[in-house]
């Protein structure tokens, strides 16, 4: 039995006088893929933020692998290259080509040769089907294509998690497909993912486990068959209603 | 004489043409070695605090912005007149070339501070977020992903403030620097004639009509559409 990868306690977390975290505790397991679904301004995207302390949690532990990110000891830039971040807006680098932004972390950060660090970065292109756009531009690229390359760029890093904030919210509809595919590959090969969307039924068929939270805490957890069909809460069955009506 | 003819004798007239081309020459010599020299320190300064602002220390941020303030409300005459007359009142000695090269590259690093760091805030958060999460320290973040944006969006209006700073070169006149137009005022008052001055005008002509053009190059040429 291995201990999770993630594990979060008592986690708080304020905005001003806003208390937008009132104490998470969540554990995710090895290859297990957690969503984590809530009303806006529930505090979802704040937790996954928190994870690799883009955030600065007011108060709590987070561990990474048994690591605490809020030690002082911790080098965390050296802790979040295992911690795969992949944004709503993709965030690509403008000025560099897709084997750019995927090969750059790997040659400044991990201090890579160049022609270790492409090989890497063409492979996980691969991964995510995109080897044959190398060299192409992000604004060459389709929204979808983009955060295809930004899953690449998190992906070559070898990441023992990774965090999805809402990854397919700024997609048209007919591109989340390709990147929802890619997550689910993810899935297969035994990545332990924490995702925070709305995309009801990737939740159903991948997810190990459901999170619902509202204004700062988590409210209910269980796997997708039971939360969809069955939320013990009144507030989760409200949201799930809104969402599939 | 007829009109025309007095105008060619008052601007083009040939042997002082002949006469004052050599100064003329050797002052444009002196004119692109400080215009030179200023670009490189003043952009480089520029740089070097605009980067420094980055790190949003309170006491260097507030002293940084005070002085680069102070250059930017200065007319530069004044600053080149305060060093060159005053600093030999308390013992220190320094030549005219030098103080015109400080006193510039001082006032281009204020503008140059004031594009970048305009520049380096206008490259969205998303972009030191993405490159944070993959381990990049805030100085890296910097160097190999927020500057070299930064630095594309900022060509125009620094090319313009480069060539208005380094114009005033012809400033070195009121302290004596062998520039275009010292070359060019000295050779009016002996000869009694506009002639050398109109040969400094189409030196700095010749001189700067290059570098505009040449930042309307980079203008297109670091141009990329944004998704």
């Amino acid at each position: 039995m291995t201990g999770p990868i993630l594990d979060i306690r008592g986690l708080r977390k304020s905005f001003g006088h806003v208390e937008v975290l009132r104490g998470i505790d969540l554990a995710v397991k090895p290859q297990e893929l957690v969503f984590i679904i809530g009303p806006s301004g529930s505090g979802k995207s704040t937790l996954l933020r928190c994870c690799n302390r883009l955030e600065e949690p007011n108060a709590g532990t987070i561990l990474v692998d048994g690591v605490d990110l809020m030690d002082r000891r911790t080098n965390i830039n050296a802790m979040r290259r295992h911690i795969g971040m992949v944004f709503q807006s993709f965030n690509l680098y403008p000025h560099l080509s897709a084997l750019s932004n995927v090969s750059l972390a790997l040659r400044k950060v991990v201090k890579k040769s160049r022609a270790e660090a492409e090989a890497l970065a063409l492979t996980a292109l691969e991964r995510v089907g995109l080897r044959e756009k190398a060299k192409s531009y992000p604004s060459e690229l389709s929204g979808g294509q983009q955060q295809r390359v930004a899953i690449a760029r998190a992906l070559a890093l070898e990441p023992t998690i990774m965090l999805f904030d809402e990854p397919t919210s700024a997609l048209d509809p007919e591109l989340v497909g390709s990147v929802l595919g890619v997550m689910r590959e993810l899935k297969q090969d035994g990545m332990t993912m924490l995702v925070v969307s709305h995309e009801m039924r990737f939740a159903r068929d991948a997810a190990d486990r459901v999170i619902f939270m509202d204004h700062g805490l988590i409210v209910e957890e269980a796997p997708p068959s039971q939360i969809f069909t069955s939320p013990r809460e009144p507030r989760t069955r409200t949201f799930i209603a809104e969402l599939t009506r | 004489m007829d009109t025309w003819s007095r105008f060619l004798d008052t601007f083009f007239k040939p042997e002082l043409i002949r006469q004052y081309l050599p100064s003329i020459a050797a002052g444009t010599v002196t004119t692109i070695e400080i215009a030179f020299a200023i670009v490189v320190t003043g952009i480089l300064l520029g740089l070097v605090l605009a980067v420094l602002r980055t790190f949003r220390i309170l006491p260097v941020n507030m002293m940084l912005v005070a002085c680069v303030d102070i250059m930017r409300a200065l007319p530069p005459i004044v600053l080149v007149l305060l060093v060159y007359f005053g600093l030999p009142n308390i013992g220190i000695n320094v030549p005219s070339f030098a103080v015109l090269w400080i006193v510039l590259s001082l006032v281009l690093a204020a503008f140059a501070e004031e594009i970048l760091w305009a520049g380096i805030l206008s490259v969205p958060k998303g972009q030191w977020e993405s490159a944070r999460s993959t381990g990049f320290g805030l100085f890296s973040t910097l160097i190999y992903i927020v500057l070299p944006q930064a630095v594309r969006l900022t060509v125009p209006p620094l090319t313009n403030r480069t060539l208005a700073i380094t114009k005033n070169t012809a400033l070195g006149t009121v302290i004596g620097v062998p520039e275009i137009l010292n070359q060019a005022t000295t050779g009016q008052s002996f000869s009694g004639n506009a002639t050398p001055l109109m040969m400094g005008a189409i030196a700095y002509v010749i001189l700067f009509i290059p570098v505009v053009a040449l930042g309307r190059f980079l203008e297109t040429r670091f141009r990329w559409s944004r998704a």
